[in-house]
């Protein structure tokens, strides 16, 4: 008997036993090593990484203690190296980005998905998902170019108009300059909108028809519709889609240095005042640092690296929170 | 021969009569989606206070003609409803009606459970907030009462705060009848409303539905025709033709009569063999 099919009844006891042994699971054993060695490789690319960086960013941490951290005099010639106003001109670029970006990528998220026809829904998609393929340098040659230059008389006007308010007459504060952590937020805003919206919009898509038409049912508006059904149902993954552009936002690095002005201890809440972000500072100086300086960059790029990651941890969590809210046991 | 009103053919409708238990009146109804016909020629009256069953086997349009009643078929981008839907002699796909309007009337409830991933409390409280009410009591008022109506206040009554998730399937559907009940609707349509329950909980949902018959008008569709036989005063039986010209089928409504009527003595062979279980 030779070529027995798999269902065909054994002759002997033995040939069953033979017949299950199997052989057939070669390509399985290698497909698993496979996933493994590819699995591994991102936690040894991960852990060399980070061990490159704390061990050649010990001589400028030690050189300034928790100074590096806590003070915003960045002066390489008198071997001072204080990095919080960069930390602060990320930071604040990247809520300016956030505040202008999330609103309107939900809204248009929300708008291909619910409102808009067919055919517009799909030309919408094709041309979003083209500005997220621009290069960045583009986003950042456009801002210096066009943006940063015509904009002044706009700032001059937000600053003017808003001067004694409370909040919005610091936010555009005096003096306002066309590059400014500003127009840095602005061009990041264009640069995530991309990234939120195609996340939002397929987590909103995820909202089950039927949750939808239960709310319709209800008599809601289809503005109900949405508050009722779909974002508490995609509340989690909204989130993690604003995180990710919030990361993207952090480590953006050439399209921020090229408009934010490169002003070195600024920090101001005047979103119209120059500034530097932590990114910005590494590209600009590394080619001219001596070893200590260059220690000092790379203890930033830590220090931002460790930012990113946090903020991470927190829309992991944020998300899964807001899952298991949802999904709720008794 | 004399017409029997309580047995009227399809085609007895006539378009001036219009009585004060008539709640809805179907007049030539048809629904395409795209070029295809799904269901056509449906007419026929429902009155208030019955539960009227929709049978008849897959693809016959008994849903389709659901959803026309609460213009749920507007959801679809394709569907295009012909004929007309007269809701208390008023055309539902009249121009000047709306959608958003019409289904506070005229309640729904789904073949799948689908309550809001919200608190039990929030769920039922929904309808009403979309609907204007702010007052908290108001709301706890409507809540209780709803679910009361619904058989399922004892069950949840203290943990009104947790997940509707976490409730049985037959819970979370008596929960969606609470919820549609909670907006005071004065039709209440179900889509197979017991697919995808237990024998058990199928016999909670009727014995509810026996129960608020008397505030509400009903219209059920079901794949089980013991539960139409059970529930309903009335039955309408739908079925499939084959087209010429194609082998998509559309649906039509073969016979609409008293429950009794349909399941003993039907005038059309096909209701006979369907309700016999011969075919279907």
């Amino acid at each position: 008997m030779t070529a027995t099919l798999p269902g065909s009844p054994p002759q002997h006891p033995d040939d069953l036993a033979h017949q299950l042994e199997g052989s057939g699971d070669v390509a399985d054993r290698s497909f698993r090593s496979l996933a493994y060695v590819a699995g591994g490789l991102v936690l040894v690319v991960l852990g060399l990484i980070t061990w490159t960086m704390a061990s050649r960013s010990s001589d400028a941490l030690s050189h300034m203690g928790l100074d590096f951290f806590t003070t915003k005099r960045w002066s390489p010639p008198n071997r001072v190296y204080g990095i919080l106003s960069f930390i602060w001109g990320t930071v604040y670029t990247s809520v300016i980005a956030l505040t202008l970006a999330v609103p309107i990528s939900l809204g248009i998220a929300l708008y291909i998905t619910q409102v808009a026809p067919l055919w517009l829904k799909r030309s919408m998609i094709y041309i979003i998902d083209l500005l997220a393929v621009v290069p960045s340098v583009v986003f950042g040659l456009w801002g210096v170019l066009v943006l940063s230059r015509h904009i002044t008389g706009f700032y001059g006007w937000l600053s003017s108009t808003f001067d004694g308010w409370p909040v919005l007459g610091t936010i555009f504060g005096s003096n306002p300059q066309g590059r400014s952590f500003f127009t840095a937020g602005l061009i990041l805003s264009v640069m995530i909108t991309p990234i939120v919206v195609s996340l939002a919009r397929e987590v909103i898509e995820t909202t089950p028809q039927t949750e939808k038409e239960a709310a319709l049912a209800l008599g809601a508006t289809r503005w109900e519709m949405i508050r009722g059904a779909i974002i508490p149902h995609s509340k989690g993954g909204l989130v993690g889609a604003v995180m990710l552009g919030l990361g993207r936002a952090m480590g953006e690095t050439i399209a921020v240095a090229l408009v934010i002005g490169s002003a070195t201890g600024q920090i101001t809440l005047n979103a119209l005042a120059p500034g530097n972000s932590m990114p910005a500072v590494i590209t600009a100086e590394w080619g001219e640092a001596d070893t200590l300086k260059k220690s000092a960059l790379i203890a930033m790029a830590m220090t931002l690296f460790v930012m990113t990651i946090v903020v991470n941890m927190i829309a992991t969590t944020v998300v899964n929170r807001s899952m298991k809210k949802s999904r709720g046991g008794a | 021969m004399p017409v029997d009103t309580d047995s009227q053919q399809p085609h007895d409708v006539s378009p001036s009569t219009h009585s004060s238990d008539e709640v809805f009146q179907l007049k030539d109804l048809e629904v395409h989606y795209g070029k295809f016909r799904a269901v056509r020629d449906v007419n026929m009256v429902l009155r208030k206070h019955e539960i009227t069953a929709f049978i008849g086997p897959s693809g016959c349009g008994k849903t389709t003609v659901l959803r026309c009643l609460n213009r749920m078929n507007d959801v679809i981008d394709s569907a295009k409803v012909g004929g007309q839907v007269l809701y208390h002699g008023v055309d539902l796909y009249g121009s000047s009606v709306s959608a958003t309007e019409v289904r506070r009337r005229i309640g729904m409830v789904f073949q799948r459970p689908n309550p809001f991933p919200k608190s039990i409390y929030e769920n039922v409280a929904f309808g009403p907030k979309v609907n204007g009410v702010r007052s908290k009591s108001e709301l706890d008022g409507i809540v209780e009462e709803s679910l009361k109506s619904a058989a399922l206040w004892d069950e949840v009554k203290t943990r009104l705060k947790s997940s509707a998730l976490g409730m049985s399937g037959g819970q979370q559907q008596r929960l969606c009848i609470a919820r549609a009940i909670a907006v005071q609707p004065e039709v209440i349509l179900m889509d197979e409303p017991c697919s995808a329950l237990d024998p058990v909980a199928t016999a909670r949902i009727e014995d509810l539905m026996q129960g608020i018959k008397d505030r509400y008008t009903i219209v059920i569709v079901t794949h089980n025709m013991q539960q139409a036989g059970r529930v309903s005063d009335r039955t309408g039986f739908f079925t499939t033709e084959v087209n010429p010209d194609s082998d998509r089928r559309t649906g039509m409504l073969v016979e609409f009569d008293r429950t009794p009527v349909i399941f003993s003595s039907p005038r059309d062979k096909r209701t006979e063999a369907y309700v016999t279980g011969r075919f279907g």
